[in-house]
């Protein structure tokens, strides 16, 4: 067909066909750069946090023998007569994550099995988004609540409740992971097949003894994966218990008085005039290490639980 | 093998159709649990309403226009959020500025260039991992890089030092939702533009990401309102609580000192005088307006993103 | 229409001497107003196998599924007409589905093994249903007719989810077995499995039928002829709305079915004409 056009006719068609190949080709190869350079910010990311703590801690230790950080009785480093137990901490840390996963499991996972089990789909249209709702407020303002409204009602439950404890700040920080708990949960217990849930009705069960019994030992590793991942958040969550449970560092494990998480710590000194290289300025980071490896060790824990005991449906 | 005379006769009986004796307890249990299933459900929302309710009761006599365009001041019935709020949006557009574009461009590459190699499987276990860091270690992180090593650039304890922390917390967040909104994209349009010569680039601007850009938008959008809301890591780059000017509308406006929103909101909560928790409420009320705009401003794009496919 | 009344005369005809266990009489299923199975009358003789065989569409699993009322999960479904377990009508408002269920256990398609061990697999049904007998002697029992035993007695305390296909479908029977129904509704069982499991099975049901009622469906018109005491045959017709509506053709003794059936659809059906 081609051979058969004049040659004239051909050339002019040559002259309108001209694509720039190489110039795209180029465009292309540096916007994959560019991107592929972007898509590593996210490691540089890791890579940084890992770093800027590994260093500092290590300047900590320099200065304050890993001994005494792990067995001092308390946490004083800007006293004179300093002292070092990050245990102190940890156990605040402790107690309020203890409290808030005592209230976030039971009700966020009775969420997730209302969602997925029972909630009529126009329901739940309203209820998912309204829980979303829950998970975007600002923990300044939860903070705000645990102070002012919370522990305030609880003083009149509890007589010797002082003004900052673990307790309200525990209870509100539960009450903000609710969300996270119901959705992960849900997706765990959603991905359990419809047979499974006939099979045990066959059976003659009832729609709750088809849940307990069948849809939730189905959904196990997902919901233990969830609540791994709401214990992380919870011990890494920083402004509730900055506001709420007090500035006190003391090793125990009272509810009802003013305790030192690990995170109010990092606030505390961060708000004062602190130098950098200072010792003080070095504890921050390795109080920030400590929780760093607590929160990753949970992390990959829960990864690891998911692959090692997901239950496999065809 | 046993016989099954073990068994109650009431199964075996051909006269069964009485229903069994513990079936009521069973159906009573079961509504009970439903019950408690749906409370639970409720519990939170509850919650959150006496949240709001209480915050407005508490804030909403303090709020007025002089509110709004005081600087924070000793005297708490003076004291308004001029700079809270500016430093805020200056915050908002600077972390915007940055993490879109990378964000974007992240998903892009690990969704449309990248996907299924060994460096998008490594990139998307770095991001689920990042996801689980508490928000105050990116402050720790701001401090050392941002605040210290690039002082030159940030001048200390600046809203780019805040901008550029804030950019990195949410970059895994804008990076997941390009890439599902990249995702839910027919693979059949991809197909028709290499059909007609289009290189990979070409294809994804012109046909790929027009298509994209609502989702990729509310998500980002989700992501700004996370970050507007942060306090601990600002508080631990050292953001600071009491600022009276505004930054210059100029590149130096990026190198100067700020507050924010929940910063001044922490403040006044952590004072010990009954007034300026009622500015904290009245501040909290600003916060959450600004937060209910952009969430609905998300939700109306997510809508038309809907409808439209 | 007119093979429906001949189906009903016939089973009529041949059932003198049987005890009836299960009887449909003009059974109807709508999913909303479309309706998927018209007009079924069966007599279920107790102590039989029986099976529903037929091209798919032609509501056979549909049935099936109204004889324990599983079909009460389905939004929208509605069973009309008369089933009577025992003379009672099981769609009577005073009966419980769950009480149905007990007495009418089912095996499904695909092997549907719970998240759980051998043991607790067997044993969900029977405490559910408040047994106060011997759970481990009804575990063996249970397991010991579903010809399991031998296979898992050292391994009890291991997933169900862990045997193979053939062997979670015996899983499956044993755990319909372990609550002591009368009847056991069978859709398609060996549909998922190897021809050896599927071996294994088919020997097992016939020795399940001493003390059971089994009402299998199956695709497979081999197994239907090898097993089947009696054979109903559905088959389909077209709707005005572009559905599939089932209908029952012809039931009787299977040698009958096979060797001598009364209607021309049924003869093109079990020589391969078509379905």
């Amino acid at each position: 067909m081609m051979s058969e056009s004049k040659p004239s006719e051909q050339q002019e068609n040559q002259q309108l066909w001209r694509p720039n190949r190489q110039r795209s080709k180029l465009v292309e190869l540096a916007v994959k750069s560019l991107f592929g350079l972007f898509a590593l910010v996210s490691v540089a990311t890791t890579i940084g946090i890992i770093f800027v703590l590994i260093f500092e801690t290590i300047e900590f230790f320099r200065e304050v023998p890993f001994w005494r950080f792990l067995t001092d009785k308390e946490w004083t480093p800007l006293f004179s007569n300093a002292q070092f137990g990050i245990f102190v901490l940890i156990s605040a840390t402790f107690l309020t994550s203890i409290i808030a996963i005592t209230v976030a499991l039971p009700l966020g996972l009775l969420a997730a099995i209302y969602l997925s089990e029972y909630a009529q789909p126009k329901l739940r249209q309203w209820l998912k988004p309204a829980l979303e709702i829950l998970a975007g407020v600002p923990t300044v303002v939860y903070g705000y609540f645990a102070l002012l409204f919370v522990t305030p009602l609880l003083q009149k439950i509890i007589p010797g409740l002082q003004g900052f404890n673990a307790l309200s700040a525990g209870m509100v920080l539960g009450i903000s992971i609710i969300p996270l708990v119901a959705s992960l949960s849900e997706d765990a217990i959603y991905a359990v097949p419809q047979s499974l849930r006939e099979g045990a009705y066959a059976l003659g069960a009832t729609q709750r003894e088809a849940i307990i019994g069948v849809v939730l030992p189905g959904a196990l590793s997902g919901i233990v994966a969830s609540f791994i991942i709401a214990v992380s958040r919870a011990i890494g969550e920083t402004m509730i218990v900055a506001i709420a449970a007090g500035q006190n560092p003391t090793l125990g494990l009272n509810p009802f008085v003013p305790i030192m998480t690990m995170t109010a710590y990092i606030v505390q000194v961060s708000l004062g005039d602190t130098p950098a290289g200072s010792l003080a300025f070095k504890t921050i980071f390795a109080v920030g290490m400590t929780l760093f490896v607590l929160t990753l060790i949970l992390n990959v824990f829960s990864f690891w639980f998911v692959r090692r005991f997901r239950e496999k449906y065809e | 093998m046993t016989a099954p005379q073990s068994t109650p006769a009431k199964i075996t009986s051909p006269s069964m159709f009485q229903p069994s004796p513990n079936l009521a307890k069973r159906y009573k249990i079961d509504r009970i649990f439903e019950i408690a299933a749906l409370i639970s459900t409720i519990v939170g929302l509850v919650v959150l309403a006496v949240l709001l309710t209480d915050v407005v009761l508490d804030g909403l006599p303090r709020l007025s226009l002089n509110f709004l365009t005081n600087y924070p001041s000793r005297k708490p019935e003076q004291a308004g959020i001029l700079s809270p709020l500016v430093g805020t949006i200056w915050l908002l557009l600077t972390t915007a500025a940055i993490a879109f574009p990378i964000g974007v461009g992240a998903g892009i590459f690990l969704e449309e260039f990248a996907a299924d190699t060994l460096a998008a499987k490594i990139i998307e276990i770095n991001i689920a991992n990042l996801a689980g860091v508490p928000s105050i270690i990116y402050g720790l992180l701001g401090l050392e890089v941002f605040v210290r090593i690039m002082e030159p650039i940030t001048k200390g304890r600046s809203i780019l030092a805040g901008a550029l922390t804030l950019a990195l917390l949410i970059l895994p967040i804008i990076i997941v939702a390009t890439r599902e909104s990249l995702r839910a994209i027919p693979n059949s349009l991809r197909m028709a533009g290499y059909a007609l010569g289009a290189t990979r680039w070409q294809v994804i601007s012109e046909q790929i990401l027009p298509l994209a850009i609502p989702g990729i938008l509310t998500g980002t959008i989700l992501a700004l309102s996370r970050a507007i809301g942060e306090t601990a890591p600002l508080i631990a780059i050292g953001a600071l609580t009491f600022i009276a000017y505004l930054p210059h509308l100029s590149l130096e406006g990026f190198q100067t000192p700020f507050t924010a929103l929940p910063i001044q909101i922490y403040n006044w909560v952590s004072r010990p005088q009954v007034e300026f928790h009622t500015n904290a409420a009245a501040g909290i009320i600003v916060l959450m307006v600004v937060l209910l705009l952009m969430n609905t401003t998300a939700i109306i794009l997510r809508n038309k993103f809907q409808k439209a496919r | 229409m007119i093979s429906v009344d001949l189906a009903k005369h016939m089973t009529s005809a041949s059932n003198g001497q049987k005890e009836i266990i299960l009887k449909t009489e003009n059974v109807s299923v709508y999913y909303g107003n479309f309706l998927a199975v018209r007009g079924v009358y069966l007599d279920i003789p107790k102590n039989k196998i029986v099976a529903f065989i037929g091209p798919s569409g032609c509501g056979k699993s549909t049935l099936l599924r109204t004889f324990n009322r599983l079909n009460d999960l389905i939004p929208g479904c509605r069973v009309e007409g008369r089933i009577t377990f025992h003379k009672q009508d099981i769609y009577d408002k005073k009966i419980d589905p769950i009480d149905i269920c007990r007495r009418i256990g089912m095996v499904f398609q695909k092997p549907t093994p719970f998240p759980k061990s051998i043991y607790e697999n067997i044993a969900f049904g029977a405490r559910v249903n408040g047994y106060r007998g011997n759970m481990d002697e009804l575990v063996e029992q249970s397991l010991r007719q579903a010809a399991l035993w031998d296979e898992v007695k050292d391994k009890l305390k291991q997933s169900g989810l862990a045997l193979s296909g053939g062997q979670q479908q015996r899983l499956c029977i044993a755990r319909a077995i372990a609550i002591q129904p009368e009847v056991i509704l069978m859709d398609e069982p060996c549909s998922a499995l190897d021809p050896i499991s599927t071996l294994k099975i088919e020997e097992l049901l016939d020795e399940l039928k001493e003390k059971y009622t089994i009402i299998i469906v199956t695709h497979n018109m081999q197994q239907a002829s090898r097993i089947a005491d009696m054979t109903a045959f559905f088959n389909a017709e077209a709707t005005e709305m572009g559905g599939k509506m089932g209908y029952l053709v012809e039931y009787d003794e299977t040698q009958e079915i096979f060797h001598n059936p009364k209607e021309k659809s049924t003869q093109d059906y079990v020589s391969g004409r078509f379905g």
